[in-house]
C-alpha cells in the first residue's frame, strides 16, 4: 500500500494524466471480497475514483513525511493521512525497508500481491524475545572549528574518493565541491585549490605543486600508527590497522604510508625479516580496505612491494623452518585483490602481473620459493587463469617435483619447497578440474593427462566433487553462527588424509562469523573425507581467552557440537604451539599461547598429520599472529574448496 | 452565437443552483453564504447577454429564497436587482457582514459585500479596474467549510469545450507576439487562466476535453507550479471537486497578478477586439489584477515574486506600518562582582545593544522610532529569576565572539543516535543548557547538556517537611533521586511536530499530530495543560520571546495565539490557503510570522489580529523562518532549497540564497545578526554573510514603493561555508550566547 502510493506521488509530469489503476485490479479486489460479476463500466468508474482517492491520500501522506523530516514515506504517514480524512487507518501494516511484492499470473491475469504468511502464535510465544533496540541517545561532535571541518570519523571524509581521483587525474581542474567560493575557510585543506586558482589566472598553466603538509596532529598520528604497525604489541597493531582501514581522513598521509611500505619492504627483504614483511603487508591490506582512499596514485609503489613478498627467493633467515609460505599466500591474495579493484584497460595491471609471474615460473633456474610464489600469485587470480596457465603445465611441474622427491636426496630446502608447490597445485587445480572436467575420474586417465601429479590430483578431485555434492544436499542443516567482535582466528594445518602428503602450515582464512555445522543425521556409509577439527585456544595477557572449534570439512561421523571441554579432556592435544616472543620481535610481547588440537576421525590420518605437522611447529607462530585481527572473507579448507576462490 | 450560448447557459445556472442547494439543505450557514454566490453568478451572466434571461434567473433565485424563508437575502437581492450598477452600499455591507459573521477577525479589510458590489460593477466590461480597484479579498478567509456548491457554480458558465484550446492558443499567440517588455508580464496570465479553464471543463463534465486541454498546455506552465498541476491533474471529475482543498483555494481566492498599466491595456484591447468573452470572463471573475504605473517588470523580477498558490501578494496588503524595532530593555543593575567584571560590563553593554538599535551613538535609552510602544501588548512582568538570567546573558554577551566572513563560528553538532527516523522536532533553551526532542512515537525527551542533571521537584508530602526559611530552599525542593541526564514526557497520542522552550526554562511546549498543544513543566516533568483548538495536526508552535504567549499553527490553516493561562486562544489568524507549516514570533513579540504550504509568508499583528504582510516568492511549502535579532529582517526557507531574505519594514524581498538541494528545516541568525546559518535535509549546514546581503540591497523610493527589487545575481558570494554531516539531516540550529553554533539532527545510517 505505502509503496504503491509513494510511487504514484512520485510520478513525473508527463504521466500525470494517465496514471489510473487498471480495471483488472478492481475486478480482482471485488472478487476478493466476494463480489462476483462486476460490470466493465463500474470497474472503470471505480478505478478512476479509487485512483483519485489514493492520490489524494498520498498527497496528504507526503505532508506528514515532510513534517516528520524524512525522505521516505512510511505506512504511518498513510495512516495519519487517512485519519485526516476521517477514515479508519489500516491497521497491521508496518514500515519495512523492503516490502516484497510477489507476482503471480494465471487464467490470463496478472497479479502483484504482498504475501502474508500465516503466523503460528505458539511460535511467536516460544521464540526468545529479540534484543531490545537501543534507546535514543545524544552525542556531540565538532562539525566545524572556526570554519574548518575537522577530519574525525563523525564527519564525512574531507575529500571524497572522486575528488581524490580528480586531483590525481586532472590536477588543473581541481574543484572542491561546495567549497570553491569560500576562499576564507580554505586555510589548510584548501591550499591546493587556492594555489591552482592563482596559477590559472597567470598565463602559464602548470600542474600545481601540491604540498602535502601534515599538521602536527597528523604527524603525531602518522608516527604512532607506523610504530604500532611494526612494533611488538599485537593489540596496538590491531588497533592501528583498524584505524587505517576505517579512518576517513587519511588521504593526506597516503603518500607517506605508501613510501613507508615500499621502503620497508626493500630493506626487510634484504635483511630477511619475515615478521616485518608480514606487518607491512597487513598495512597494505588495511589501506586497501579503507573505502575512502583512492589508492590508484600509489600503486607504482605498492605493487612492487607486494610482488616482492610473493616471489622473492628468500624472505626469512631460516627458509627450512620459517613459514614464509604464508606470507607468499597472503601477498598473492592481496595482489589478486588489487588486480580486481584497480586493473583497467589503461594500466593493464592484471595482464602485466600475469606475464611477470608466468615468465619467472617458466624459467628453469627459478628456485622453489619463487616458483611457489608465482603459482600462488597466478592461482589467486581466479579459475580462468588456473585453467589456461597452470593446468597445461601440470605435467612439467609434476616431473620436476618427482625429480626432487623421488630422486637422490638433494637439500632439505628443495624438498620442502617441492612439497609446498605440490600441495599448492593440488589445492588450486583440484577445484578447477572438479568443475570443468567431465566424469568419470579415472586414475590412469589423470596420470596420462597430468603426469606425476595425476593420481593424487584424481583423489583430490573426487573429494572435491563429493564435497560439492554434500553441500548441495545440505539444505536443511542447522547452522550455528558465532559472531565475534573481531575475527581472531587462525588455523595452521590441514591434514589431508589418504594422499600421504601433508601440507605444512598455511594460513587459512576464516570468515568473521564462524559457521559450525552440525552435520545432518547422514548416512555413515557415504564416502566423505575425514574431517579434521581444530580447537584453537588463544590466550593472551590482555584479552580473555577464546576457544573455537572449527570444522574444516564436514564429517559425517561425529558432530562438532560436542562440547569443547570434553574434546580437550578426552583427547590428547596432538599439537601444541607455544610462542614466547620468537625471533627479533622483542621480549616485551605479551605471552600468547596457541594450542592447536587436531581431532581426526581416523587414527591413521591423525598420525600422518602429526608427523607432517611437528617440524615447523616450533617456530611457526608468526603466521598465526599474522592473521589475528585481519578481516577474512572466505573459508579456505580443502573440503570446501568447491566454492570458487573468488 | 455567444448570446445564444449564454442563454442556454443561464438556464443551466438556475437549475444548478436549485438542485445543489436543495440537495445540500443544511441550514443557515449555507443560505447566508449562498447569497454572494448566487448573486455573483447573476451579476456575471448579466454582462455579455441581454437582460431578459437575466431577469428570469433572478426571479427563479428569488422564488427559491422565499421558499426557504430567507427574507433577508431576498431583500438584498431585490435591492440589487433593482439598482444593479449603482447599488447602495451601506445596507448590503451590513447584512453581508452579518452573513459572514462568526468568522474570526481576518486580514480582510473589505467585507464580502464590497466584493460583491465591485464584481457587479466590474462585470460591465467598460469599467476599467484601474480607476476603481476592486477591494476583493479572499471571500472565505476563516470559514472552515465554504459551501462548495456555491463556489463551484461559478464555473457553470460555459462555452463550447472544443473552443477552449483555441481560445487559449489565441491568447498564447498574442502574448508571444507582443513586445518583449510586456511579454513577461502578460505571461503571468497563463497559469491562472489555464487552471480555471481546466476547472470549468471538468465542472461541466467534459472529461476528455479537459484531459486533452491539460495535456496540451500543462507543459507550458512554469515549473514551480508542478506540485499544483499534479493535484489538478488528478481531478478529472466533477465529483472530485467537492471537498478538494486546492480547488477551493483557486475558487475562493482570486489569483493576484501584478501587471503594469501598459501591459494591461494591451491585453484588454486584444481581448475586446477578438470578442474573446470566455477569457475575459475568467479574468474578471477569478483574477485580481493589481495594476501599477511605471515600467513593466522583467522576467526575473516576476519569477522572484511569483510561485505562491494564489499569485503575488497585493501591494495594498503590505502597506500597513510594522513596528519592527525592539522593545526597550528594562534597566537592570548589574551587580559589580569585582573590578574586572565591572570594566567588562561597562564596555559590554553598549556593544551588545549596538546591533539592536539603529541609531545608537550614546548609551541613551531612547525609544527606537520603529519600535512599538512598550505597552502595546501587555507583557509579563520580570521576575527575579528573569533578571538574574538577563544579567547572566549580559555577562555571556561580553565574551561573545564577533563573527564575520573572516571569523566563522565553530559548529557543535548534536546527533541523535538510534532515533530510527523518528526525530521530528528539536529545540534548545536560550542559554543552551537543555535540548528537547520531539519524536514520531509521541514522546518528548529532554536532555541536559550541562553537567547539571535534570531533577524533579519533590512530592507535596516531602515538600512540607522542608525548612522554608533555609537559604538553599531552592536546592532542597529538588529530589536528588530523580536526577538523570534525560527525561521522557509522555502525553501526546501522535508524532510531535513542534517543540519550544519557554524563555525562563520552566516550561516546554509541544504540538502534535493529535491536534493538541501541550504545556509541560520542567520542574515536575509533567503535563500542565493540553490546549485544544486545532482539530487537525499542529505543525509548529513557539513561545513568545517574553514568555506567556505562544503561537501555534497547523493543518487547519489557522494560526492561534494563546496565553499559557487561557485554555482558549486569544487570537486566531486566518487567511492562509493551505497548512501553516511554521510559526515564529517577532523579537518584540508584537508580531507573528507564519509560513505556509500555500508558499506565502504572512505577518500578523498580535494586537489587532490583522495580516500586515503577505510575502510571496517561495516555490514550495515553507518550513523554516527566522527573524534577525534587530527585528528588521526575516529569512525563510522552503522545500525548494532556497532561502529568501525579507525586509520586514518595507515588506520586500531583499535577497535569495541558493545552494541547498533539499528542504531547509532550520534557519538561525547569529546573536549579532552578521551570519545566517541554514540547515537542510541535504545533510549540510551552510553559513551566509547576511551583513553583506543586506548592505547590497539598494533601496530607492521607487523600489520601495513598487516592491520591484533587483536581486543580486550570484548568491554564491554570500556563502561563507558548507559543512557536510554524515547522513544526518540538520533539523535545528541555535547560536549560543557566545555565538557558538549548535546544530542537531538524527543520524540515519
Amino acid at each position: 500500500m505505502s509503496d504503491m502510493s509513494a510511487t504514484m506521488a512520485e510520478e513525473r509530469r508527463p504521466k500525470q494524466c494517465t496514471v489510473v489503476l487498471p480495471t483488472e485490479s478492481m475486478k480482482a479486489m471485488a472478487e476478493s471480497i466476494g463480489v462476483g460479476q462486476l460490470q466493465e463500466e463500474s470497474c472503470a468508474a471505480l478505478s478512476e475514483e479509487v485512483s483519485y482517492r489514493i492520490k489524494e491520500i498520498a498527497q496528504d501522506a507526503l505532508k506528514f513525511m515532510h513534517h516528520g523530516k524524512r525522505r521516505k514515506l512510511t505506512t504511518s504517514d498513510i495512516d495519519h493521512a487517512l485519519k485526516l480524512k476521517n477514515v479508519e487507518p489500516l491497521y497491521g501494516f508496518q514500515s519495512q525497508e523492503f516490502i516484497p511484492f510477489r507476482f503471480a499470473s494465471g487464467g490470463g491475469r496478472e497479479l502483484h500481491f504482498y504475501e502474508e504468511k500465516e503466523v503460528d502464535l505458539s511460535d511467536i510465544i516460544n521464540t526468545p524475545l529479540p534484543r531490545v533496540p537501543l534507546d535514543v541517545s545524544l552525542k556531540a561532535h565538532w562539525l566545524s572549528i572556526e570554519g574548518v571541518q575537522p577530519a574525525i570519523p563523525e564527519n564525512p571524509p574531507p575529500a571524497p574518493k572522486e575528488q581524490q581521483k580528480a586531483e590525481s587525474t586532472e590536477p588543473l581542474k581541481v574543484v572542491k565541491p561546495g567549497q570553491e567560493e569560500e576562499g576564507s575557510i580554505q586555510k589548510g585543506q584548501g591550499a591546493i585549490s587556492a594555489e591552482a586558482k592563482g596559477k590559472k589566472e597567470g598565463l602559464m598553466r602548470m600542474k600545481p605543486r601540491s604540498t602535502h603538509e601534515l599538521s602536527v596532529e597528523q604527524q603525531l598520528y602518522y608516527k604512532e600508527i607506523t610504530e604500532a604497525c611494526v612494533g611488538s604489541c599485537e593489540a596496538k597493531r590491531a588497533e592501528a590497522l583498524q584505524s587505517i582501514a576505517t579512518d576517513p581522513g587519511l588521504y593526506q598521509m597516503l603518500p607517506r604510508f605508501s613510501t613507508f611500505i615500499s621502503e620497508g619492504v626493500r630493506v626487510n627483504v634484504v635483511q630477511n625479516n619475515l615478521a616485518l614483511l608480514i606487518y607491512l603487508m597487513r598495512m597494505v591490506k588495511a589501506l586497501m580496505d579503507n573505502p575512502t582512499l583512492y589508492l590508484e596514485k600509489y600503486l607504482h609503489e605498492l605493487i612492487p612491494a607486494v610482488v616482492t613478498c610473493i616471489v622473492s627467493k628468500q624472505l626469512c633467515l631460516r627458509p627450512d623452518v620459517d613459514n614464509h609460505w604464508a606470507l607468499r599466500d597472503f601477498a598473492a591474495r592481496l595482489m589478486a585483490q588489487s588486480c580486481k579493484t584497480f586493473s583497467t584497460t589503461t594500466n593493464n595491471i592484471q595482464s602485466r602481473i600475469t606475464k611477470t609471474f608466468t615468465k619467472s615460473w617458466l624459467d628453469e633456474k627459478t628456485q622453489w620459493t619463487t616458483r611457489y610464489g608465482c603459482i600462488a600469485g597466478l592461482s589467486e587470480l581466479g579459475p580462468d587463469v588456473i585453467k589456461t596457465l597452470i593446468l597445461p603445465r601440470l605435467t612439467v611441474e609434476g616431473a620436476r617435483i618427482k625429480a626432487v622427491s623421488e630422486g637422490p636426496v638433494v637439500s632439505n630446502i628443495d624438498k620442502i619447497g617441492a612439497d609446498h608447490v605440490q600441495s599448492l597445485l593440488l589445492k588450486h587445480c583440484a577445484s578447477v578440474i572438479a568443475k570443468t572436467r567431465p566424469l568419470p575420474d579415472n586414475m590412469e586417465q589423470y596420470r596420462a593427462d597430468y603426469g606425476y601429479l595425476g593420481p593424487t590430483l584424481c583423489s583430490h578431485v573426487v573429494k572435491a566433487r563429493a564435497q560439492a555434492a554434500l553441500q548441495a544436499q545440505q539444505v536443511n542443516r542447522t547452522t550455528l553462527t558465532i559472531t565475534q567482535p573481531r575475527p581472531t582466528l587462525t588455523v595452521s594445518q590441514s591434514g589431508i588424509g589418504g594422499s600421504g602428503g601433508s601440507r605444512s602450515p598455511s594460513i587459512i582464512k576464516v570468515p568473521s562469523s564462524l559457521t559450525l555445522m552440525s552435520t545432518r543425521p547422514g548416512t555413515p556409509t557415504q564416502p566423505s573425507p575425514p574431517a579434521t577439527k581444530y580447537i584453537v585456544m588463544a590466550t593472551s595477557a590482555g584479552a580473555s581467552s577464546t576457544q573455537q572449534v572449527i570444522t574444516l570439512s564436514s564429517s559425517s561421523g561425529s558432530s562438532v557440537t560436542s562440547t569443547v571441554a570434553s574434546a580437550t579432556s578426552t583427547l590428547q592435544p596432538l599439537v601444541k604451539l607455544e610462542s614466547r616472543g620468537a625471533g627479533g620481535l622483542g621480549g616485551s610481547r605479551p605471552l600468547q599461547k596457541y594450542i592447536v588440537v587436531s581431532l581426526p576421525t581416523s587414527a591413521s590420518s591423525s598420525l600422518e598429520s602429526k608427523s607432517g605437522m611437528l617440524p615447523p611447529s616450533s617456530s611457526s607462530t608468526s603466521p598465526i599472529s599474522l592473521e589475528a585481527g585481519m578481516k577474512m572473507d572466505r573459508s579456505d579448507s580443502p573440503g570446501a574448496s568447491t566454492q570458487s576462490p573468488h | 452565437m455567444a448570446a445564444v450560448q449564454d442563454g442556454q447557459l443561464n438556464l443551466e445556472v438556475e437549475k444548478d443552483i436549485k438542485t445543489e442547494i436543495t440537495n445540500d439543505g443544511s441550514g443557515n450557514i449555507n443560505a447566508s453564504s449562498s447569497s454572494p454566490g448566487s448573486t455573483s453568478s447573476g451579476g456575471k451572466s448579466k454582462s455579455p447577454a441581454g437582460s431578459g434571461e437575466d431577469q428570469q434567473t433572478l426571479l427563479a433565485v428569488l422564488q427559491f429564497l422565499k421558499r426557504n424563508k430567507l427574507t433577508e437575502s431576498v431583500d438584498i437581492l431585490r435591492r440589487e436587482a433593482g439598482l444593479s450598477a449603482d447599488a447602495d452600499d451601506s445596507p448590503v455591507s451590513e447584512s453581508a457582514g452579518a452573513g459572514s459573521g462568526g468568522v474570526p477577525s481576518v486580514g480582510a479589510d473589505g467585507g464580502d459585500a464590497n466584493s460583491l458590489l465591485s464584481r457587479v460593477s466590474i462585470a460591465t466590461p467598460v469599467a476599467p479596474p484601474a480607476t476603481a480597484p476592486p477591494k476583493v479579498v479572499a471571500a472565505s478567509g476563516g470559514e472552515d467549510q465554504p459551501d462548495v456548491n456555491v463556489v463551484l457554480s461559478a464555473y457553470s458558465q460555459q462555452g463550447d469545450p472544443v473552443l477552449y484550446p483555441l481560445y487559449y492558443n489565441g491568447l498564447k499567440k498574442f502574448i508571444e507576439s507582443v513586445l518583449d517588455c510586456h511579454r513577461a508580464e502578460l505571461s503571468q496570465v497563463f497559469y491562472p487562466l489555464f487552471v480555471h479553464m481546466y476547472l470549468e471543463l471538468v465542472y461541466n463534465n467534459h472529461e476528455n476535453e479537459a484531459k486533452q486541454f491539460f495535456e496540451k498546455f500543462s507543459g507550458d506552465q512554469e515549473c514551480y507550479y508542478e506540485e499544483d498541476l499534479r493535484i489538478l491533474s488528478s481531478m478529472s471529475k466533477k465529483e472530485h471537486m467537492k471537498g478538494n482543498e486546492t480547488m477551493l483555494d483557486f475558487r475562493t481566492s482570486k489569483f493576484v497578478l501584478r501587471i503594469s498599466r501598459d501591459s494591461y491595456q494591451l491585453l484588454k484591447r486584444h481581448l475586446q477586439e477578438r470578442q474573446n468573452n470566455q477569457i475575459w470572463n475568467i479574468i474578471q471573475e477569478h483574477l485580481y489584477i493589481d495594476i501599477f504605473d511605471g515600467m513593466p517588470r522583467s522576467k526575473s523580477q516576476i519569477d522572484a515574486m511569483s510561485g505562491s498558490l494564489a499569485g503575488e501578494g497585493k501591494r495594498d496588503a503590505n502597506k500597513a506600518k510594522v513596528f519592527y524595532g525592539l522593545l526597550k530593555e528594562p534597566e537592570i543593575e548589574v551587580p559589580l562582582d569585582d573590578e574586572d567584571e565591572e570594566a567588562e560590563n561597562e564596555e559590554g553593554k553598549p556593544k551588545k545593544k549596538k546591533p539592536k538599535k539603529d541609531s545608537m551613538g550614546s548609551k541613551s535609552k531612547k525609544q527606537d522610532p520603529n519600535a512599538p510602544q512598550q505597552t502595546r501588548i501587555p507583557l509579563p512582568e520580570l521576575k527575579d529569576s528573569d533578571k538574574l538570567d538577563k544579567i547572566m546573558n549580559m555577562k555571556e554577551a561580553t565574551k561573545k565572539i564577533r563573527l564575520g566572513p573572516d571569523n566563522l563560528p565553530s559548529i557543535c553538532f548534536y546527533s541523535f543516535l538510534n532515533a530510527y527516523q523518528g526525530l521530528t522536532a528539536v529545540d534548545f533553551t536560550d542559554d543552551s543548557s537543555l535540548i528537547a526532542g520531539g519524536f514520531a512515537d509521541s514522546t518528548v525527551r529532554v536532555w541536559s547538556v550541562t553537567p547539571k542533571k535534570l531533577r524533579r521537584v519533590k512530592s507535596a508530602a516531602d515538600l512540607s517537611n522542608i525548612d522554608k526559611e533555609s537559604d538553599d530552599v531552592l536546592e532542597r525542593i529538588m529530589d536528588e533521586k530523580t536526577a538523570s541526564e534525560s527525561k521522557i514526557l509522555y502525553g501526546h497520542s501522535g508524532p510531535v511536530y513542534g517543540i519550544s522552550f519557554s524563555p525562563d526554562r520552566n516550561y516546554l511546549l509541544s504540538s502534535s499530530e493529535d491536534g493538541t498543544v501541550r504545556l509541560w513543566s520542567l520542574q515536575t516533568f509533567t503535563c500542565l495543560v493540553g490546549y485544544k483548538g486545532h482539530n487537525y495536526p499542529v505543525w509548529d508552535t513557539q513561545f513568545s520571546p517574553y514568555g506567556y504567549y505562544f503561537i501555534s499553527g497547523g493543518h487547519d490553516r489557522v494560526a492561534r495565539l494563546w496565553a499559557t493561562d487561557h485554555y482558549q486562544p486569544l487570537r486566531m489568524f486566518a487567511g492562509h490557503l493551505a497548512d501553516i507549516t511554521c510559526t515564529r514570533f517577532h523579537p518584540n513579540s508584537n508580531y507573528v510570522a507564519t509560513g505556509s504550504a500555500d508558499r506565502t509568508i504572512r505577518l500578523w499583528d498580535v494586537l489587532t489580529g490583522n495580516c500586515v504582510r503577505i510575502l510571496t516568492g517561495h516555490k514550495g511549502p515553507i518550513h523554516s523562518l527566522a527573524f534577525s535579532p534587530n527585528g528588521k529582517f526575516m529569512a525563510s526557507g522552503a522545500t525548494d532549497g532556497r532561502v529568501l531574505l525579507w525586509d520586514v519594514g518595507h515588506g520586500l524581498m531583499v535577497g535569495e540564497l541558493k545552494g541547498h538541494t533539499d528542504t531547509i528545516y532550520a534557519l538561525k541568525f547569529s546573536r549579532d545578526g552578521e551570519i545566517l546559518a541554514s540547515g537542510s535535509m541535504d545533510n549540510t549546514v551552510k553559513l551566509w554573510d547576511t551583513l553583506k546581503a543586506f548592505d547590497d540591497v539598494e533601496l530607492d523610493d521607487f523600489t520601495a514603493a513598487t516592491g520591484h527589487i533587483h536581486l543580486p545575481e550570484n548568491s554564491q558570494e554570500l556563502l561563507l561555508g558548507t559543512y557536510m554531516t554524515k547522513s544526518t539531516p540538520v533539523i535545528h540550529l541555535h547560536f549560543t550566547r557566545r555565538n557558538l553554533l549548535l546544530a542537531a539532527g538524527a543520524y540515519n545510517p
